[in-house]
């Protein structure tokens, strides 16, 4: 595992050479793997708008150490490559896959414009979205009257948000001083403290069979279950109140990983809060806490450091903020971090994780992976 | 290295392909192209949506579309809503890729029935020709400011094969000649020639020297899909199921401008990958058709050599003997392949695999070899000269 950014604007590099940086720490932390001998294939999660440049992935291989080998992209989150890495392994085919993605979001200049692009071309951009955040706030209106969440809870989910990030060095967005009730209003009832904000980073992990795991690692975090779903793309026909793709991911997942409940059998998990609403919606998601009442178990410690079940112990993306297709990678390297020991976070149980990315405004897609020691 | 394990829990074959039209300017929104192909996939499988456990998308630039995500827009056209949705993307590679991602999805055995489908709709993008998409495929730095075209860099990489091998333009055109003639015998075809002469391409008008119009394919919209099955599942599907024998791609250094342009090297060792995976050590005689990426007619004898199948600079002697003809001892392209049937980015690669889906079940009709065909090869190419994607099938 490696990463590298997590930074506003990152001026001095390319987004080549934070991939570089980032992949040169996950081979050394792979016990100084060398890809050009030791990797079979690589995956690059990335997509064209993002990057500025179409057919993007023309410039996944050096950095990496992949030219001339199997190198492709997978315009998806940064988990969705991790789901495609495993099954590779587990096809027999591959023994080390390399994953990575980059973001460098400070680098465009109408963020807004192309998401916007991410709508039907025929049914919804003609109606204009000058403040695609509209979308999430009217998920969050419909979730928040059909299960009674007050704006007394989004305030907790921020502020547990930035006590955690303190904690966590890459969380350049943690502030004490972010009181939710005090930033203006984006799109009711989202503020702006109850969005998170860009950043630039790039995290590329190394993944490896069973069979040659020891040549790496006396110390692997197994990826126990990874799935993904998309939910209708349509947006005007989606659950607006519930997060049915991030369910069935979790659901995959849990099935892969033999988990039956994830309440009991999970230690901690890092979760997709790019809108506060969304932890406790993805709480739910993922089954770690019945419908409607994440807001109930947050208020009483349960998702905070040292609780019952700590949720995003990083500050998940309101502290560390959004690294477009990075944000999947973030919140698994975070937990591995944790399992590993190498982090030193309060949580009573670090041997089973459930990590989950969610791709943001327009999309309806969610992946889950479920990590073991 | 990669296929050191060659131990696979699981067989993978192709039991239903589905193709759209390719034509420019169709009327039918990306998504329901994508379903019109997804769905003839189905139905010859003897499926429904329902039955599908895993989809994988494959488009190539956003740009073409005009969709941001295009992966997510396109999930619902092709079937994709409440199942584990990827798109994956290498490219102009990516058509021959779909299957390969597929094949994993099963392999792994994680997805027992897995739907492929590749859609693109090119002839919208740009005003006033859709290569203008293709000013922002270069480094930002040191190659946009010059504004390169890709037909320029084709046509450099055209020239130095021709040279490199002392072949003459006659030669190169055979090869536009043979794929627009059999482009006849499909009905998806946009290019169907029947009539077109080696003079009639050396008289086309001159794109970038040596590139001339009829050199080149069109642009195209369209869409493709292949339904892929495990062993067990196919079996239950269909009495005549087409294994994926071998699946190999490599993606050379973004560098172009480093790279010999007379031969695809990255192409050669997809094709090793993938020969090693289906035990193939003679591909000129254990390969009984081929589709090989042919965007421009020269195309087609560079990936002839790349894929062993032809030794170097030997592909336009063959051509002119007639080796590659579809009642020749190696026929190659017998679909009309881009040149003749249409180049929808990443359906034109997927609709290749389709036809040698088809070739080896017997059921290309018109377009069907002459010789017998136990194994069959499709690849496709990409990026900046770049990426070379293979798939063996067979019985």
């Amino acid at each position: 595992m490696g990463w590298f950014g997590f930074q506003p604007e990152i001026v001095d590099y390319s987004f080549r050479e934070m991939v570089f940086k980032a992949a040169q720490r996950a081979y050394e932390d792979a016990g100084g793997l060398d890809p050009r001998r030791d990797a079979d294939a690589f995956i690059s999660c990335q997509e064209d708008f993002w990057e500025g440049i179409s057919i993007s992935d023309e410039f996944a291989p050096d950095q990496l150490g992949g030219a001339m080998k199997s190198v492709y992209t997978v315009t998806g989150d940064g988990l969705q490559c991790v789901g495609q890495a495993s099954m590779m392994i587990k096809s027999g085919l591959f023994d080390v896959v390399v994953v990575e993605s980059h973001g460098k979001p400070s680098d465009i200049a109408t963020l807004n414009d192309v998401m916007f692009t991410a709508t039907d071309p025929i049914s919804v951009r003609p109606l204009g979205l000058e403040n695609v955040h509209a979308v999430a706030a009217l998920e969050a209106r419909s979730y928040m009257s059909k299960y009674g969440v007050s704006e007394d809870h989004l305030d907790a989910v921020v502020e547990k948000a930035h006590e955690a990030g303190l904690r966590n060095p890459r969380a350049v967005y943690a502030s004490l001083d972010r009181k939710r009730s005090s930033t203006p209003v984006v799109a009711d009832p989202l503020r702006e403290a109850d969005i998170a904000r860009f950043v630039d980073a790039a995290v590329v992990v190394v993944l490896a069979s069973e069979r040659v795991i020891r040549d790496y690692t006396d110390a692997p975090v197994w990826v126990d279950g990874a799935w993904w779903s998309t939910e209708i793309s349509t947006l005007e026909l989606h659950d607006w109140s519930f997060p049915v793709h991030a369910r069935e991911a979790a659901d995959g997942a849990y099935a892969q990983a033999k988990i039956a409940d994830p309440a009991k059998e999970v230690g901690f998990a890092e979760v997709d809060n790019r809108y506060s609403f969304k932890e406790l919606q993805h709480i739910e998601a993922l089954r770690l806490a019945p419908r409607g009442t994440a807001k109930d178990l947050l208020a009483d410690g349960a998702f905070c450091p040292g609780g019952r079940l700590p949720v995003n112990l990083s500050g998940g993306a309101l502290a560390e903020g959004v690294p477009l297709e990075v944000h999947g990678l973030a919140r698994l390297s975070y937990a591995v971090g944790v399992m590993r020991g190498e982090i030193k976070a309060e949580v009573d149980r670090a041997d089973v994780a459930v990590v989950h990315s969610w791709r943001g405004v327009p999309t309806t897609t969610s992946a889950v992976t479920v990590l073991r020691l | 290295m990669t296929g050191r394990n060659l131990n696979f829990k699981h067989r993978v074959a192709v039991v239903g392909a589905g193709l759209t039209l390719f034509r420019s300017r169709l009327l039918e929104t990306p998504q329901e192209l994508a379903w019109l192909a997804a769905k003839q996939a189905l139905d010859e499988a003897g499926l429904t949506l329902k039955d599908i456990d895993c989809v994988v998308i494959g488009s190539a630039p956003d740009a073409f579309d005009g969709v941001h995500m295009k992966g997510e827009y396109l999930a619902e056209g092709a079937g994709g809503i409440h199942k584990p949705t990827i798109r994956v993307f290498v490219g102009g590679a990516t058509g021959v890729f779909v299957p390969i991602a597929a094949w994993w999805h099963v392999a792994s055995g994680l997805c027992k029935r897995v739907l492929a489908v590749a859609e693109e709709k090119m002839s919208h993008a740009a005003r006033p020709h859709t290569q203008y998409v293709f000013r922002y495929i270069w480094d930002p730095i040191v190659e946009k400011p010059l504004n390169p075209n890709l037909i320029w860099i084709f046509a450099m990489e055209m020239h130095r094969y021709m040279h490199k091998c002392g072949v003459k333009k006659e030669d190169v055109a055979l090869v536009s000649v043979k794929n627009k003639r059999n482009a006849c015998g499909h009905p998806s075809a946009q290019l169907c020639m029947p009539n077109i002469t080696v003079d009639d391409v050396l008289k086309s008008e001159v794109l970038v020297w040596p590139v001339q119009l009829l050199d080149i394919s069109p642009t195209s919209d369209g869409a493709a899909a292949v339904v892929l099955a495990s062993e067990e599942e196919a079996r239950r599907i269909t009495d005549t199921p087409v294994w994926i024998k071998g699946i190999g791609w490599t993606l050379d250094t973004t560098h172009w401008t480093n790279r010999d342009l007379a031969y695809p090297e990255y192409v050669r060792r997809a094709a090793e990958m993938a020969y090693r995976m289906a035990g193939i050590d003679n591909p000129r005689k254990q390969i009984d058709v081929a589709e090989p990426y042919d965007p421009f007619d020269y195309k087609e004898l560079h990936h002839m050599e790349g894929l062993g199948l032809a030794k170097k600079c030997e592909a336009p002697v063959l051509t002119r003997e007639g080796v590659t003809q579809r009642d020749g001892d190696l026929p190659i392209n017998p679909s009309g392949g881009l040149l003749g049937v249409g180049n929808p980015i990443a359906a034109a690669g997927l609709m290749k695999v389709a036809e040698i889906f088809w070739q080896v079940r017997g059921e290309a009709g018109e377009r069907q070899v002459k010789k017998p065909v136990y194994t069959g090869l499709a690849q496709a190419w990409g990026d900046l000269m770049q990426a070379g994607t293979v798939v063996v099938m067979g019985i």
